[in-house]
């Protein structure tokens, strides 16, 4: 790999904890940024010549807040900082620093800068966004482009959120055992959002979904590292990989959906999903079962059938049963529908998904689910009403794509529709 | 004399390298170790999974502790490895456990192996990674 190859992913890979570590200085989303910034062209200036430090964080974060501090000094015209040369010569300082931002520190630090960017003001779409531009780095740019919005939009949307989250600063006090946990179920939301923005998004470029998805995981491992023992921070972790395992079969080469029972297995990313696999079985041990580790446990029952026809619905209809009672929600059993079609026939999911019409009414997969159990029971007029009721609230190309296909094949096999008899 | 060379780096830059890069490294150790191979030199080579993968078995106390994530601690130091067939996590800590009753003190970490070449003789390949 070359240096500057080398430099790179150590400035990206160091600025979750640098930044956070900034913030806990200066209080300041902001500063904060402008800080790591301003220490990442040091580090492109000087690493090249000295070779890069024992430890980059704790070099960002040191030349970080000393530049930002020279900035505020020289605002209020006091002192010079001292000449790079020797600040990149930090050695010394560096491991006293290090010893003072032990790992427990980072931890805090980092859990509250994700923390700050689930503000409960804020609409998921801020939340994602500013994590994406603050802790991530993304370039406005490549969020905006991701997101469909012009680049202006997106920069209001990032300026809006950090004034909402400037008027009401998270406390900086190290937090209570019950803040952290409740502070960890936040940041997961966060980042499951974010992961599924990516997945499902309605990005069109399949390279920007993918670096949403690998953003997500990112973050996941990171947290995981820093909160070893938390199960469904476990879980979590293992639902990414497991879905994301699944990338490079889910749109076929026309883009269109390739739904999980026809998806070629063999393009499954093995090495995503063995990790995946492992992690489930460190959960599982901690006998605290979750919303992620069942959800983990469901895309793990999937990843371990070689064809779509052994997958284990049954299990995966008890898993989802589990998953009703932690998370009553409409959408969780229309999932479980899946599986209770699979086990019990159209007829029982067919049942068991009517009561949820009302929620569910503006749901694309609501009506794609109904229309398919419909097919199946040979209704085909009610099936073609619900496709197209779905195709109405599709809110993708591949989406709408995949229902005409449904509706396609009911021309081609089902009865006949009125007035295309000459077929 | 066999020698054993333990690769060492930065988790988070490793993880943060964008997949072609990744592909690209791997490429060029590839070739490195077919070279080595073609000279009859090379054992088995194996890269791990990350360390939030990791369990750590205590067993400088009765009974051993498990403990998430891998080894941390810097007063021990890395005396030799095994790489074994298991069910999963469970049957690894119980060969663990069997191995530290046998050798107490110390600690064992267990990670699961992302990629092993070659595989091992009469190794069940189902879990697809190697």
């Amino acid at each position: 790999m070359t240096q500057a190859a080398w430099i790179e992913a150590a400035l990206t890979s160091a600025r979750p904890q640098a930044v956070a570590a900034l913030l806990r200085y200066f209080r300041d989303l902001d500063t904060a940024e402008e800080a790591f910034q301003d220490a990442c062209l040091r580090a492109l200036r000087t690493w090249p010549q000295k070779g890069p430090p024992r430890d980059p964080t704790a070099w960002l974060v040191f030349v970080g807040r000393n530049v930002a501090i020279d900035a505020v000094r020289r605002r209020r015209k006091l002192q010079e900082l001292p000449p790079e040369e020797t600040l990149a010569d930090v050695d010394d300082t560096e491991s006293e620093l290090v010893e003072r931002l032990d790992s427990a520190d980072y931890r805090d630090d980092l859990l509250r800068l994700l923390f700050v960017c689930c503000h409960p003001d804020l609409p998921a779409p801020q939340q994602i966004a500013l994590a994406l531009r603050v802790v991530s780095g993304l370039s406005v740019q490549q969020i905006a482009r991701a997101f469909l919005v012009s680049e202006a939009a997106l920069e209001q949307r990032i300026t809006r959120a950090k004034n909402r989250i400037a008027a009401s600063m998270v406390p900086f006090d190290t937090p209570s055992p019950a803040e952290r946990t409740e502070r960890l179920g936040v940041v997961a939301t966060m980042i499951y959002l974010l992961f599924n923005e990516g997945y499902s998004s309605t990005a069109e470029s399949v390279a920007l979904r993918q670096q949403l998805c690998e953003e997500a995981i990112r973050l996941a491992r990171l947290l995981l590292r820093l909160f070893p023992s938390e199960p469904e921070m476990m879980g979590l972790t293992a639902l990414l990989l497991l879905q994301h395992a699944r990338s490079a079969a889910r749109l076929d080469a026309k883009g269109a959906i390739v739904l999980l029972e026809d998806q070629d297995r063999e393009l499954w990313d093995r090495t995503l999903i063995a990790e995946g696999l492992a992690l489930i079985d460190k959960a599982v041990r901690h006998r605290q079962p979750g919303t992620y580790q069942i959800q983990a446990a469901i895309a793990a029952l999937h990843s371990r059938a070689a064809h779509a026809a052994d997958t284990d619905w049954a299990q995966i209809d008890l898993l989802y049963a589990a998953l009703e009672r932690l998370q009553p929600s409409p959408v969780v059993t229309l999932n479980r529908s899946v599986a209770v079609a699979k086990t019990r026939g159209p007829e029982a999911a067919l049942a068991m998904i009517e009561p949820l019409a009302a929620r569910l009414s503006g749901y694309f997969h609501f009506h794609g689910a109904k229309g398919a159990y419909l097919q199946q029971l040979g209704r085909q007029d009610e099936a073609r009403d619900a496709f197209q009721r779905a195709i109405s609230l599709a809110g993708s190309a591949a989406e709408a794509a995949h229902i005409r296909l449904h509706l396609d094949q009911m021309a081609k096999t089902g009865p006949p529709p009125e007035g295309d008899r000459a077929r | 004399m066999l020698y054993a060379i333990l690769c060492y780096n930065s988790e988070d830059v490793v993880y943060s390298w964008p997949k072609e890069q990744d592909d690209a490294v791997m490429a060029r150790l590839s070739a490195v170790q077919q070279k080595l191979a073609g000279s009859g030199r090379l054992g088995p080579v194996a890269r791990l999974m990350p360390t939030t993968t990791a369990t750590t078995l205590r067993k400088d106390r009765e009974p051993a502790l498990v403990v998430d994530g891998p080894f941390a601690e810097t007063k021990e130091q890395l005396l030799g490895f095994y790489i074994v067939e298991c069910e999963g996590l469970e049957q690894a800590l119980e060969t663990a456990r069997e191995l530290g009753n046998a050798n107490p003190g110390g600690a064992y970490e267990i990670r699961p192996v992302s990629v092993l070449n070659p595989p091992g003789p009469g190794f069940d390949s189902k879990s697809g990674t190697r």
